[in-house]
């Protein structure tokens, strides 16, 4: 577990009412919808959710780097300062220096013409104004913490001359050179092998105790999520359906969706024997542009009643754990736990 | 994932308007060709020398030339020695170009390499040059012309063919066809083939305009169209010895051209773009 | 490095080969007999025999064909028919203009384009990449040697700015002088960039587009780079390496352009000389000097090659 900062500190970043809408044929789709989380020094987030639930959107206009066209509105406030609204210097001076991301395809995030040494040092020189030495020695020094083996050698060498898991270890030292107190890794492992995965999770971890940064590691992979964060969201259709610590939300499974998402995953000993089916959740993804009003969820939800339809239901407190809220946005959760009682 | 839209209602004009554009001019082209064929307002080769060099006016709409011809009247004939040159360059370069690639394509190895040579070789001849040895060798005249460009037109095609054809030879479903023991030369014609077609379309389109203006360059240096059919190249030379004293004459040739040109331009983009989408690419 | 530089060169000097194969064989083997095609149909026989002899025709092809290329190799071309000057002599004089005048015209095509392009990438989907985008397409279509005539239309005839054609020569000597050489040919080199800048602007704005929408440069941003700091050390070495592609290619339309718009300006360059050379029949200029232009066209591709492996290290390091 990590280690938190008193509570009575104001937390690192607080994002309230986060709403994006994005520009699509025909007029702008809302594709993150009142999204409020917040994030204290050291502690770990992860967001997990399938493809189009809006969580990369959601780290995104956390760095102010939405597609153009994109509307953001809300609050997001990083130790107290409103960041929506700025201009993009001064989002310049934040992105890379007290925020860092790490993306998901570290084969095509370098610049295939810019030596490795070179990219990783470009931070430090135009952040802390380093000079060409000064930022070279640093540079090397994060690479072999992040296990660049013979970095001093290396760092002329190019992108591809590296193998993925390499890249993507370039990138987070390129991501951590100015020691910024938030990571945002989304999806860092995902394009990688599953030998890889856990090396360069634990890097991370390690680097996040080390340093005392706050993490938010977005993922669809669950397995990824239980070991490395303390708490979790879980996004779907824009919205965040279910919060609360990683324990809480993996043991209670409050929401529907995160029901149905566990018990899609294939188990190996599976109770019921051989000759059973894979549950899935019937139906598909709403597509961006076409997010229904109500809960998203509805109508692939076994328990959805015609009030869903109305309107996103509200974040409801099921209990605490951890000293964390256990929250999530449904009107059926009775009926959902009654539910849960009766089955295995 | 949605699509996003131009932002901007500036860059949405340019997406259609462009093709309908483009296909006017073209129709232009071929409709100004076609009349000529049975009519023009005054007969395109008498010359009339004391009516030379009138401005336009009620009698002669665009004026007269230095011998008194109609420029109107030489202007709709132009257009046929253009769209001539043009169609049967096209033709002979998207011919014999495309069946190189595509056996390029179809046997690969040895083939491919000796093929991609050749066709690598020729960039060092620009259609000008081929057509200024020919000119030589054989004297000047379109079919000199067409020729030199045609054979330019070769390698072009050869490699867009090839290239598109053998991304398509990766694809499952030739694989299939192969696993059921289709011949090489069946899957050519039946899959390969027809997948290509939007690309060559675009390209014989735009090569088109480009042998419009080869044809017009040739024209004006004498190695093209003889007299007397008329030819806008020759005519924009004739006019440039004319310059200070009738200086429109220089103008509606050049006109001529830049307008076939551009509207065919119009139409292969806006092919482009329609054929096949996976082309068309956020402009 | 010096591997690939060595491997281009081999390969150059294999085109260049099979460049002069082709060329001698369309102006010397197809025309049958060149005495009789120097003197014409109605000429007598004793005559072209005659000619045929002092022009080695006598020979087998091979061999004619070997001496002739030893003679390119050593710089002599021959003695023209018509002007019964050495060849290299008539060349080098008219190098002496079309060479400046392609540069002048290619260093204004890349800046024109260079420019363009970023101005319309930078500016894409608003007014300034319309209008842009929108003059280029105007610009691909226009025929440069009517291009030419109507800048000689504008500012000859009617601004007098500029003689309407013409070369006074380098050097005050013969009548001219580097200033008014370098007017001269100020209006032809406009004419021929201003096409030649239209489609590599928009080579430029795609390559640019392209590059843009690509993972690095969105690493860039997340390190606090700004739009205009990203696109200037991430992007724009990126985008050059179709750029300075397409440039290489461009050449051999940019050489066949200046023989049309000497044609236009009554210069005395290399493009001329080869009209007067066939007007006269005067294959050996021909041959040599369609030689000459190929040979051009073939070199300067081959420096785009180097130039381009210097740009793109995924090339001479051996990538992936």
């Amino acid at each position: 577990m990590s280690m938190s900062p008193p509570l009575s500190a104001p937390p690192l970043l607080q994002v309230d009412d986060l709403q994006v809408r994005l520009p699509v044929a025909g007029g702008m789709a809302t594709a993150v919808r009142q999204a409020s989380f917040s994030l204290r020094r050291g502690e770990t987030l992860g967001i997990v959710g399938e493809s189009g639930s809006g969580k990369s959107l959601t780290a995104l206009a956390l760095m102010g780097l939405l597609p153009e066209g994109a509307a953001v509105t809300g609050s997001v406030r990083l130790d107290g300062d409103e960041l929506l609204g700025r201009p993009d210097a001064d989002w310049c001076r934040l992105r890379g220096n007290r925020i860092g991301m790490v993306f998901q395809e570290p084969m095509t995030a370098l610049n295939p013409v810019h030596p490795i040494g070179r990219q990783v040092a470009e931070p430090l020189r135009l952040h802390r104004a380093l000079g060409a030495r000064a930022a070279r020695s640093e540079a090397i020094a994060l690479l072999e913490r992040v296990g660049i083996a013979q970095a001093a050698q290396r760092f002329d060498a190019y992108p591809h001359q590296f193998s993925g898991g390499q890249r993507q270890r370039i990138t987070i030292a390129m991501a951590l050179a100015c020691a910024p107190d938030l990571l945002i890794a989304d999806e860092p492992t995902t394009a990688l092998d599953v030998t890889l995965q856990r090396q360069i999770l634990e890097l991370i971890a390690g680097l996040v105790r080390e340093r005392g940064m706050a993490l938010l590691l977005i993922s669809h992979d669950l397995g990824v999520i239980s070991q490395n964060v303390d708490r979790v969201l879980v996004m779907y259709g824009g919205s965040i359906v279910e919060s609360g610590s990683t324990q809480a939300v993996f043991e209670h499974r409050a929401h529907p969706y995160t029901q149905g998402l566990f018990a899609a995953r294939p188990q190996w000993l599976w109770p019921r024997g051989p000759g059973t089916r894979l549950p899935t959740i019937p139906g598909t993804v709403p597509a961006l542009a076409d997010l229904p009003p109500g809960c998203p969820f509805a109508g692939r939800c076994g328990f959805t009643i015609p009030d869903c339809h109305a309107g996103l239901p509200a974040a409801r407190r099921i209990g605490e754990q951890e000293g964390q809220d256990h929250l999530a946005r449904c009107i059926r959760l009775d009926a959902v736990a009654a539910s849960r009682e009766g089955a295995p | 994932m949605t699509a996003l839209v131009p932002a901007h209602w500036a860059a949405r004009l340019l997406r259609h308007p462009s093709f309908a554009l483009g296909a006017a001019l073209t129709a232009l082209l071929v409709a100004a060709a076609l009349l000529s064929l049975v009519w023009t307002p005054a007969p395109p080769l008498a010359m009339d020398l004391a009516a030379k060099l009138q401005p336009p006016g009620a009698g002669h709409w665009l004026g007269t030339d230095a011998f008194g011809r109609d420029v109107a009247s030489l202007l709709l004939v132009g257009a046929r020695s253009s769209l001539l040159v043009g169609a049967l360059a096209v033709g002979i370069g998207a011919g014999l170009g495309v069946a190189l690639g595509l056996l390029a394509a179809a046997r690969r190895g040895w083939v491919e390499e000796l093929v991609m040579r050749l066709a690598d070789f020729t960039f060092a001849f620009p259609a000008l040059l081929l057509a200024i040895m020919l000119a030589a060798v054989f004297g000047a005249g379109m079919v000199n012309a067409i020729v030199a460009i045609g054979v330019f037109y070769i390698p072009t095609f050869a490699r867009v063919a090839r290239a598109s054809a053998v991304a398509v030879w990766s694809r499952d479903f030739v694989l299939a066809a192969r696993a059921c023991g289709k011949g090489r030369w069946r899957i050519t014609w039946e899959h390969v083939l027809p997948n290509i077609l939007p690309v060559l379309i675009v390209q014989a389109t735009t090569h088109f305009a480009l042998a419009i203006l080869a044809e017009a360059a040739l024209s004006y240096l004498g190695l093209g169209t003889q007299p007397p059919q008329p030819s806008w190249g020759r005519m924009l030379s004739e006019a440039q010895t004319l310059m200070f004293q009738a200086p429109l004459l220089a103008v509606w040739p050049g006109l001529a051209i830049a307008l076939s040109v551009l509207g065919l331009n119009l139409l292969g983009d806006g092919l482009r773009d329609g054929l096949d989408p996976r082309l068309a690419r956020q402009r | 490095m010096g591997l690939f530089v060595l491997r281009r060169l081999l390969t150059l000097a294999a085109t260049l080969a099979g460049a002069s194969l082709v060329v001698f064989v369309v102006l010397e083997i197809l025309p049958g007999n060149a005495a009789q095609v120097l003197l014409g149909p109605d000429a007598a026989p004793e005559a072209v025999a005659e000619l045929a002899t002092q022009l080695g025709l006598d020979q087998p092809a091979p061999r004619r064909y070997a001496q002739w290329v030893a003679g390119l190799l050593s710089g002599d071309m021959g003695t023209s028919a018509a002007y019964g000057t050495p060849v290299a002599e008539l060349v080098w004089e008219r190098l002496a203009l079309t060479v400046p005048l392609a540069v002048m015209a290619m260093a204004l095509t890349t800046v024109l384009a260079l420019a363009a392009g970023l101005y319309a990438a930078s500016h894409h989907r608003r007014w300034g990449d319309v209008g842009v985008m929108g003059l280029a397409q105007l610009g691909i279509a226009l025929p440069n040697f009517w291009f030419a005539i109507l800048l000689i239309l504008l500012f000859s005839v009617k601004l007098q700015w500029f003689s309407a054609g013409g070369f006074p020569g380098w050097t005050e000597a013969a009548g001219g002088g580097v200033l008014p050489a370098l007017q001269a040919l100020l209006l032809p080199a406009i004419a021929l960039a201003v096409v030649q800048a239209a489609i590599l602007a928009r080579i430029t704005r795609s390559a640019v587009l392209d590059v843009l929408r690509e993972d690095f440069v969105r690493t860039a941003r997340a390190k606090g780079l700004s739009r205009r700091a990203a696109l200037w050390g991430h992007v724009l070495r990126n985008a050059m390496i179709p750029v300075v592609t397409v440039m290489g290619l461009q050449f051999a339309n940019l050489l066949a352009g200046t023989i049309v718009v000497e044609n236009v300006f009554y210069l005395p360059g290399l493009g001329r000389l080869i009209f007067q050379s066939i007007a006269n029949r005067d294959l050996i200029v021909v041959r040599n000097c369609v030689m000459l232009l190929a040979a051009l066209v073939v070199i300067v591709n081959a420096v785009v090659d180097v130039l381009y492996a210097v740009i793109d290290p995924r090339v001479k390091v051996g990538a992936a």
